[in-house]
């Protein structure tokens, strides 16, 4: 039990997911979690903190200072401080890596690319447009018109011998080029790997890339093989944190920090 | 809960003269559509208006009819109905919210002036394309539908640097222009009243960029918001005497609270240039947005767009003819850059949003790398707005929001 021990809280209410992390004063992860976000952000907050205060041991008591960002930053009642999703995903990836990195974002219903300089300072940003076109909600849409489980895109992408391109930026045209594929006979499996290399091009329409290029976010956290084929794309190693699913939490977890040494 | 600060905006007295002079100049133009006992021409914002002035023309102005229709928010459900008449959802949402509404019968006019039921009708409309094509689309429309005279001046358009020959040309279009008009007006052309007119207006503009100026101080006393409000009466009423009066009086107001340190935005941590169109029907909720973190968007390219420096009543065809061409909107990007860059040391800005306006290319200056060739020449940053000024369908809040405070942020941390 660390039960005196104060510890940091990072919330991030996203559209699709809200995640939870709790650190440590020597800024290790000791709790996490992740839970569907669904209508009641206040409800999945909860959740959330609560299972990772769980796996770290602790009680609610303990958190000297919790953060909240993403989608639902100001709509929950667990902290009053908040930052941006991309403040907080930079600072959760600089954590990890330390030097000048580009970060590719790709969640459930927006993409981001965030530009940091060597001492961490943010040098530009950029959000994707309205449309969800090259997020998880395209893949979601897709899979649920395939009829395959979200969860099987990445090992189905993996065994494709030839990959079917697909031209269309809207999802729902999209979703009508595919059903064209599979009336042509093409293999499920070179459709899927043609879904995931349209959301790599959406992602890179966006903003160029610096040489260290970092990627995060849920889509990545279940499909390393989106990873892979971007590495193919640009032709360099990209590097992963351990939990990509969780920076924008561990960026928040790491403000609260930050917020409560200077309180001190 | 992360609680959003209620932001409290500090009014400017003068607004209240403004209502009175827009409301004259609204029932003026109504009076005149009811009783035909003058007559009226359309123009575009930046067009010949002293020319039409100066022959007895009222002057009603489209685009401010577009403007009303965005920020009472009445345009997003009129732009589907010019759609559905082939006027297309990604032309200009001015042209499509102004026809849609004519085409169902209504008009913002109608909510702030009692009595005014519909826009005063036209003898002709008179089009500059310094701008953009699509007022020339816009007002032969009307024209097709009220059977009067469509009448215009082709401006050359991406201009570095405006020579004698643009001059030349835009000129002599100008001056084509008045036999027509005489024919229409009824009045003979009277070069002296064209001098006249110029003269107001040419007050008018310097009186509004000493307005706009103000917005140097530190901290500054006006907002970008506050100038899209109270640029009504150089858009509308330049030329006249009332335009003069009214911005002597807004002037002398800043320079009062320039003198007692009065700051439009409590507390201004930040300054930020505002380039592009504003989104109309989200004006309050930008400037609430904006201010409640202590950042004041203060100066702009749009507002400047009223600033005619070149204009000279001894010169009067050839001034207008270069005031309309040196518009900013008209230029190359090379002459825009350095525009900017005057306007970053000018106003001490700390950061740029660009607000990409889905329907007007014309007044959407990041889609050649403008911001990127900028911040890499000045170091200042910039953002990107995805938006419209009168689509709301084309407007994301939350995706705004986050965007502006995620810049915040990134100032923040500089
Ligand atoms: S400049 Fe833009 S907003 Fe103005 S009339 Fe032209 S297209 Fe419309």
């Amino acid at each position: 039990m660390k039960d005196f021990q104060p510890v940091f809280a990072g919330i991030d209410v996203g559209a699709s997911r809200t995640k939870a992390v709790i650190l440590d004063c020597a800024q290790q992860i000791i709790g996490r979690a992740v839970v569907k976000s669904g209508t009641d952000f206040e409800a999945a907050s909860h959740q959330c903190l609560t299972l990772a205060l769980l796996m770290a041991g602790c009680t609610a008591e303990q958190i000297a200072k919790a953060m909240t960002t993403g989608y639902g930053r100001k709509n929950v009642a667990i902290s009053q401080e908040s930052k941006t999703e991309i403040s907080c995903h930079a600072r959760g990836c600089y954590y990890y890596f330390p030097q000048t990195i580009t970060i590719i974002d790709i969640g459930g219903q927006d993409n981001k690319i965030i530009k940091l300089d060597e001492s961490g300072k943010r040098l530009s940003f950029k959000m994707n447009r309205k449309c969800a076109a090259g997020t998880g909600a395209f893949l979601e849409e897709m899979s649920t018109r395939l009829d395959i489980p979200l969860e099987n895109l990445d090992g189905l992408a993996r065994q494709s011998m030839s990959m079917v391109e697909l031209g269309s930026f809207c999802t729902v045209f999209s979703a009508t080029e595919v059903l064209e594929k599979i009336r042509q006979g093409k293999k499920v499996p070179d459709i899927v790997k043609g879904l995931f290399f349209s959301v790599i091009k959406r992602v890179m329409e966006m903003d160029s890339l610096s040489e260290h290029v970092v990627m995060t976010g849920g889509v990545v956290a279940h499909n390393s093989y989106l990873v892979k084929m971007t590495e193919e794309m640009i032709g360099r190693r990209i590097l992963v944190p351990d939990f990509p699913q969780l920076t924008g939490a561990i960026g928040a977890a790491l403000y609260a920090q930050t917020i409560m040494n200077y309180e001190l | 809960m992360a609680e959003e600060k209620k932001v409290v905006r500090k009014k400017i007295e003068a607004a209240v003269q403004m209502n009175r002079y827009m409301s004259d100049y609204f029932y003026e133009l109504n009076e005149a559509d009811k009783t035909r006992s003058r007559k009226i021409a359309w123009c575009t914002s930046v067009g010949p208006a002293e020319i039409l002035r100066a022959m007895g023309f009222l002057v009603h102005f489209p685009e401010n009819h577009g403007a009303m229709l965005g920020a009472t928010r009445m345009a997003t459900d009129m732009i589907p109905i010019a759609n559905a008449s082939g006027y297309s959802p990604e032309i200009c949402s001015y042209l499509t919210a102004d026809v849609g509404a004519y085409m169902k019968g209504v008009t913002p006019l109608s909510r702030a002036y009692p009595g005014i039921d519909r826009v005063p009708r036209p003898d002709v409309l008179v089009y500059n394309t310094n701008q953009c094509r699509d007022v020339q689309d816009w007002f032969a429309w009307y024209a097709a539908e009220f059977k009067v005279p469509l009448l215009g001046i082709h401006t050359h358009r991406g201009v570095k640097d405006v020579g004698d020959a643009h001059v030349a040309s835009i000129a002599s279009q100008m001056k084509a222009l008045i036999p027509q008009l005489e024919a229409i007006s009824g009045n003979k052309f009277d070069i002296d009243e064209l001098r006249h007119v110029l003269t107001l207006s040419k007050e008018c503009s310097s009186l509004w960029k000493k307005v706009l100026d103000t917005a140097s101080a530190m901290p500054s006393p006006i907002t970008f918001f506050d100038g899209t409000i109270h640029m009504g009466p150089a858009v509308v009423l330049r030329g006249t005497q009332t335009a003069v009066d009214y911005y002597n009086l807004l002037l002398a107001e800043l320079n009062v609270r320039i003198n007692n340190k009065v700051a439009a935005v409590e507390g201004e941590r930040f300054r930020l240039y505002w380039d592009g169109m504003p989104v109309w029907g989200r004006l309050r909720d930008h400037s609430d947005l904006f201010a409640g973190a202590g950042v004041n968007v203060l100066a702009s390219t749009y507002c400047n767009s009223w600033i005619f420096s070149a204009f000279d009543p001894e010169d009067t065809f050839n001034s207008m003819a270069r005031a309309y061409t040196e518009l900013f909107i008209v230029r190359a990007d090379d002459a825009k850059e350095a525009y900017i860059r005057r306007m970053i040391e000018f106003f001490k800005v700390d950061g740029i949003i660009y607000h990409d306006a889905k329907t007007c290319p014309n007044n959407s200056n990041c889609r050649y790398g403008m911001p990127q060739r900028l911040e890499a020449l000045t170091g200042v940053p910039s953002l990107t707005i995805n938006g419209d000024l009168n689509d709301l369908r084309l407007v994301s809040d939350e995706q705004t929001k986050t965007n502006v405070e995620a810049f915040i942020e990134q100032l923040e941390e500089k």
